[in-house]
Parts: structure tokens; sequence; C-alpha cells
């Protein structure tokens, strides 16, 4: 063999051996996921929903970019201290770590609140953790996104004021907040007192002690209240039990509004009957007529590699808030892709930035095939929410249906809130907040 | 006053449910001395299981779904689950740890607790399930028309089911050949074996009694709030019923479960809005820990003597 063969020979096995790296390139991903315990049922349908459209990016797409995408789970049982356990387990997994950390539940997201500034690596807490993570000034690493709590709020009051003719027509109405006893149950106090004192509605705070499967004294209470409104906070068997015990009292469920925790299949099945009309608030809505769902279903259920063993549950209100996990997660990445190079797995520091510069317009999710799925959303240094609007679904007995168009917050104050929670987080922690003017 | 009423009756009926789980306890601690942890678990285990055959057996069998027929045979199977349930605890957790102190029996059932909510999800799934008895939640028109009183015609229902449960265990405890061989077991374990009691059968029974107890607690309780994993907190319910009745007293659960209910609601109503409210959960268990100071063995529990 002379030389030149010998060169040729050796580039093309580099050659080969390089494409074939590029073709393992994987972008590893931790799921903190739990399918046993208290919260499985919940766990499995949005665990389920994320992976299948992971694996449906792999199977349809090849990845991102030609990144396949890799997972992990790893079960929490909603428990603080397996969740860290998890978190510790799962970053050094992969080529380049772990990049995304997503435990669905307040109390690990405060408990890895801490370290994922330190190890670089994004915390996204969609639907749930510390609202003024929202501010990302001080929060770099913490992404809230799409919505908050105090967000939903001000959507509810929008809502209700809707109903009853407009804002005007608030003065004078009771609404009873009917909330899980917890810092869960508490978030929308603050943003519901500002409002009531902005509009001149009667607000009337019941707690319900955890589970909450017991409401009898509540429910009494309302009814020698009459409130106009019933705002459901809850969370697990709550939901249930307080629409069983609405239809005992004989309490409207028409007038009866929802978290996005209290609006699932999951909390209306267990009703039976007396959950019909129950209205609930979602950053994500039910069906599986969106082009997205059918792509699993075309790519991952038809090739027999779906997650869930139940495949009745695709299109629920949890999967699908599953697959919008997936598909923002997807797009951080193939966002970040843009910036630090396709093709490549990225490091969980990149991938902050994926987050942190989300622009999903109407073209975008209309190209993703979720358009009404999820609102438009777009993310900045200064603002992790990047969104803000909610859609409510009724309950029919035995489906939701959307029955609203995407409501958009009262930004102007619940930003200001945030701000002001922020700032406090960050004086009592001593973090200099991010100058969002230099940040690219 | 009608609104007081309201509150207390709502406790009262209430409190009939808290005994139902609290009869799975006494039970097991009557004829064992064990404290059984994993009655919550049962609980979900048993309601689960039966929900689990509701769905499956019109496809195995061809019966019309939601029929009479289905949900006899998913309640005989339920009950054979729990019988063999009773088996398997008393071969594999009991049996090895005879004459154990009762402190090591109780860890066991809180092994065994971690099992069952496991082996209950792993077999049925974690879905969260209606259940519908055919008993409707709903007011009782006659009171509501003529005293405006809110009683529900489940809660009664639910309240019936439980005292006749109640009373059968009182007689069959009280006048059967097992319920006195079953006093015997749980007044000294030695001593009935050298009688020729068998122990590790009456044990086995007596699971298999509780196991149907939490059947049907779980089938009320899962009417009433869904079937799923929330009914193992039932049991957290059934404890400060247990020290206010009595460990060892069938009429004690349900005297303990009716001051419980009918406390925990008027302290609700009465007194929940001066702190804050939401204090029914730890209501009972200050009531309970009051009660522990002034008679510790419970109000029917059996007074234990020590010579020195």
């Amino acid at each position: 063999m002379n030389l030149k063969k010998t060169v040729i020979l050796g580039a093309a096995v580099a050659g080969l051996l390089g494409s074939s790296l590029a073709i393992a390139a994987e972008q590893f991903i931790g799921l903190p996921s739990y399918r046993v315990g208290p919260y499985a049922a919940g766990g499995s349908g949005i665990f389920g929903g994320w992976i299948d459209y992971m694996q449906m990016i792999n199977e349809r797409d090849g990845g991102i970019n030609g990144v396949k995408l890799a997972w992990e789970e790893c079960e929490t049982e909603y428990n603080n201290a397996r969740g860290v356990e998890c978190y510790e387990r799962l970053k050094e997994k992969g080529e380049t770590g772990n990049t995304v950390f997503q435990p669905l539940s307040t109390g690990i997201t405060y408990s890895v609140l801490d370290k994922v500034a330190k190890d670089k690596i994004p915390l996204v807490t969609m639907g749930y953790g510390r609202t003024d993570a929202a501010d990302g000034r001080v929060f770099p690493y913490v992404f809230p996104l799409i919505t908050t709590y105090w967000s939903q709020a001000t959507t509810m009051i929008k809502y209700i004021a809707g109903k009853e003719g407009g804002t005007d027509k608030l003065k004078g109405k009771k609404i009873a907040l009917l909330y899980h006893d917890s810092a869960y149950g508490k978030e929308p106090h603050a943003v519901l007192e500002k409002m009531a004192e902005r509009y001149g509605y009667e607000l009337t705070k019941i707690a319900v002690a955890h589970p909450g499967n017991e409401q009898q004294s509540q429910w009494l209470q309302i009814r020698q209240l009459k409130p106009d409104w019933v705002i459901l906070w809850g969370w697990g068997v709550m939901n249930p039990t307080a629409l069983k015990s609405a239809a005992k009292t004989g309490f409207s469920r028409e007038k009866m509004l929802g978290v996005w925790w209290s609006g699932a299949e999951e909390d209306t099945v267990p009703a039976g009957s007396a959950a019909k009309g129950f209205t609930a608030a979602g950053y994500n809505v039910a069906g599986d007529n969106y082009p997205v769902i059918k792509d699993i279903e075309t790519h991952v259920y038809a090739k027999g590699k779906g997650n869930l063993e139940d495949k009745s549950r695709v299109g629920s209100v949890y999967y699908n808030r599953g697959v919008v996990h997936g598909l923002i997660t997807v797009e951080a990445i193939r966002k970040a892709q843009e910036k630090y190079g396709k093709g490549k797995a990225l490091t969980g520091e990149q991938v902050r930035w994926g987050f942190e510069n989300l622009d999903l317009d109407d073209k975008r999710l209309a190209d993703l095939g979720a358009t009404g799925f999820l609102p438009p959303l777009k993310t900045s240094c200064m603002d992790h929410e990047g969104s803000g609007r909610v859609k409510y679904q009724q309950w029919d007995g035995s489906k939701w249906n959307v029955v609203t168009d995407w409501i958009e917050a009262d930004k102007e104050m619940v930003r200001g809130m945030i701000e002001e929670s922020a700032a406090a987080y960050a004086k009592e922690k001593g973090i200099t907040p991010r100058d969002c003017s230099k940040e690219m | 006053m009608q609104f007081f009423f309201e509150v207390l009756i709502g406790g009262l009926l209430s409190g009939v449910l808290y005994a139902l789980v609290a009869l799975g306890f006494v039970l097991i601690f009557k004829a064992s001395g064990v404290f059984n942890f994993a009655q919550g678990a049962m609980v979900f285990f048993a309601a689960l299981t039966f929900v689990g055959f509701l769905e499956v057996l019109p496809g195995w069998t061809g019966l019309e779904e939601g029929g009479r027929a289905v949900f006899w045979l998913a309640f005989v199977l339920s009950l054979g689950a729990m019988v063999l349930l009773a088996i398997a605890t008393e071969r594999v957790v009991l049996r090895p740890l005879v004459n154990q102190p009762p402190i090591t029996l109780f860890m066991a059932t809180i092994g065994l607790t971690f099992l069952v909510e496991g082996i209950a999800q792993g077999i049925w799934g974690a879905n969260v399930r209606g259940l519908d008895l055919g008993i409707q939640d709903e007011p009782i028109e006659y009171m509501m028309e003529n005293f405006n009183i809110l009683i529900s015609s489940f809660d009664v229902f639910a309240a019936t089911v439980a005292a006749i449960l109640v009373a059968a265990l009182a007689l069959f405890f009280q006048y059967t050949r097992i319920g006195r061989a079953l006093r015997a077991v749980a007044d000294d374990h030695q001593a009935a074996l050298s009688i020729g009691i068998p122990l590790r059968h009456i044990w086995v029974i007596v699971w298999a009694v509780a196991g149907f107890v939490a059947l049907v607690a779980g089938m009320i309780w899962g009417a009433r709030n869904g079937v799923q994993f929330a009914l193992t907190f039932t049991a957290l319910k059934a404890l400060p019923v247990l020290i206010l009745g009595g460990f060892t007293s069938v009429p004690g659960a349900i005297v303990g479960g009716l001051i419980i209910g009918a406390s925990e609601k008027l302290a609700e109503v009465y007194v929940g809005p001066f702190v804050g409210g939401g204090i029914e959960s730890w209501f009972p268990y200050i009531l309970a820990l009051g009660f522990l100071l002034i008679r510790p063995e419970g109000l029917f529990g059996e007074r234990h003597i020590d010579r020195v």
C-alpha cells in the first residue's frame, strides 16, 4: 500500500469515525419522576407525555439536528429527600451531564434551588414553584415558564368578571377561596386580596387541612356564606371531595373555578356526575385532536414504543401537560444549538441560554402542530415566565371542553409583586441581580 | 341553632366512617396485640382491587358492565384477595416473629404498608378511579324541607353499614367459639396455645376479617372521594378514634369515632376561623392527647395492671 492510498484510507476511516461520533451525540435529560406513591396518577400522566414527545422527536426527526435525546427516570415518590438524591444521581449522567431538572414538586424545587445555580443546570418549574423566580435577574437558572400562580389568580378574576358582565359588576360580589392549607394554597392570597381592594368584591378564605378528604364543615360554612363564586385551589383528593361536597350542599358547579392542579380527569372522574359544569384553568388543554398528539400516535404508539400502558390517557390534561414539558425542553435545546452549534450535545449552561431566549410565536406553534395547545411564549433575561396566559376548560361529565381563548394575566400588577419579592430574596441571600442589558 | 345541629349531625355521621377504619385496627390489636400500621394500605388495596375487578370482569366473563353480577363477583374476588393477603401476612410476617416484642411486629407492619401500597399500584396501576355504589350523595329532602338541615343520604347509608358491621363483630366476638378463641389469644398467646387454640389459624382469621372491614371501608370511602392513594390517609383519621375508644374495644371504636367526628367539625366551624382554619387535621390529636392524660386505656379499653 503506497502512501497516497494509506492517506486516503486513513481519511476515510477518520471520516467514518467522525460521522459515527456525530450520530452518537446525545443530549441527556434526567427525569425525576413519580410513578408510585400518593401522586402517581398525575406523575405517570405527565412524565408519560413528556417521554412520548421526546421519543417522537427521536423517531420522526432523528433527534434535534441529529442529536438524539436520551433520558433516565429517577423515582422521587414526590418526596423531597428522594428528589435531592435523584438530582445528585442524575447530574453527572450523559455526555455533558444532566442539562435540565424539572421535579414537578414545589418541595423538591426549594430543596435544589441553590444547587442549580452552582451546578449550572436549569431548573424548570412550570405551573408551580416560587412565583418570583420569574424575575430572571435574580434567578438566572430557574424558569417558571408560561405562567405562575399569581398570573393565574388574576385571570380567574378576569374570567369571573367576564361572566358577571364586567369588572364593575364585581363590586359587592362574594368570592370564597377554598384552599389547600399549605404554602401552595396560600400562594394566591396576596393577589386576590389586592384585586378585592381594586374591584370591591368580598373575599372569604376557607382552609382545608391536608389531604382534604373531609370538607363537611367547610362546605357548611360556604352554604351559610352563600358566595357568588367559589375558587377551588386544591390538590389530589381534595378536588373530587370538594366537587362532591358542593353537590351535596347544592352549590352550583358552574360557579366553581379551579386552579390548574384541580382541573384534570383525575379530579373530575372520581366525583362522577357531581363534577359536571365545573370549570378549571390550564396552561395546556386536553384533547387528542392536535397534530402534535397525532404525530405521537403515528411515530410512537403505532410502533409500540409508547410510554403509557393505558393508551386512553393520551390527550388527557396531565398527559398533554407532559407533552408541553417535552416540547418546551426540546425547543430550548434547539434554540441553544443555534448559538452553540447544531448537532452538538450541549451543557446545562448552554441549554439555560436556550430557555432564556425561547420564542414560540403563533407561527412556530403552528409548525410544531401545537396551535391552541399551549400559549405563545417569549422569554428573556428579565422574564422567565414568558406568557402569563391561561385558558379555561369545562367538564361536561365525560371530557374537558375549552370554553375561553387565552386570557391574559394582569401583568402590571403581577410583575410589580414579582420584582418586589425577588428583590427581597436577593437581599436576603446576598445576590446581585444581573444587568440584563449586558446579556445576549 | 339549626346550623349547630347541621354541623353536629354531619360530624357524627363522619365519625361513623372513621370508626369503620378504626375497627380494622381494633380487630388485629385485640387478637394479636399488633398495632397494624398497614390498615390504611389495606383499605387502599381492597378498594383498588374491587374497582380493578369491576373494570376487567366484563371483558373476562362477558357479564354486563356495571351490572349486579359483576358487582358481587368483584366483591367476592376482592374478599378472596384480602384472605390471600391475610394468609401471606401470617406466613411471611407474623409466623417468623412469634414471641417477638410488640415493637418488632409493629415495625414489620410498617414494612408491610409499603409492600401492600406498591403491590396494589403495581397490579392495578396508579389511575384515580370513580366508584358508584348506586347511593346518591345528596341531601335528604325531608330534612331539608322540614328542618332546613342538610344530611346526606350517602352518609346515612354509610353510617348504617358501619353500625351493622360493628354490631355483627361485637356479637361474633362475644358469642361464637372463634370469637372466644380470639379473645383468649388476645389475653395470652402462650396460655391460648397450651390449651390447644391454633394461634396461626386465629391470626389468619382475624387478619382476613380485618381485610373484610378494610374492603367495606374502602368501598365507602372510595365511593365518597374516589379510589386513589389518598385512601391510605383514612388511617390518620382512625388513630385518635382508637386512643379515645380504646385499642381493644369494638364499641369503643364507634363511640370514639362519634366523639372525634362531632368535635372536629364543631371545632373547625367555631374555633377554626379564629386560628386561620384548617384545624380538623390536628384537633382530634389534641383531644386524644388530653384524653390520654386522664384515661390512658381509652373509654372502653382494658385497664392494664402489672403486679410488682
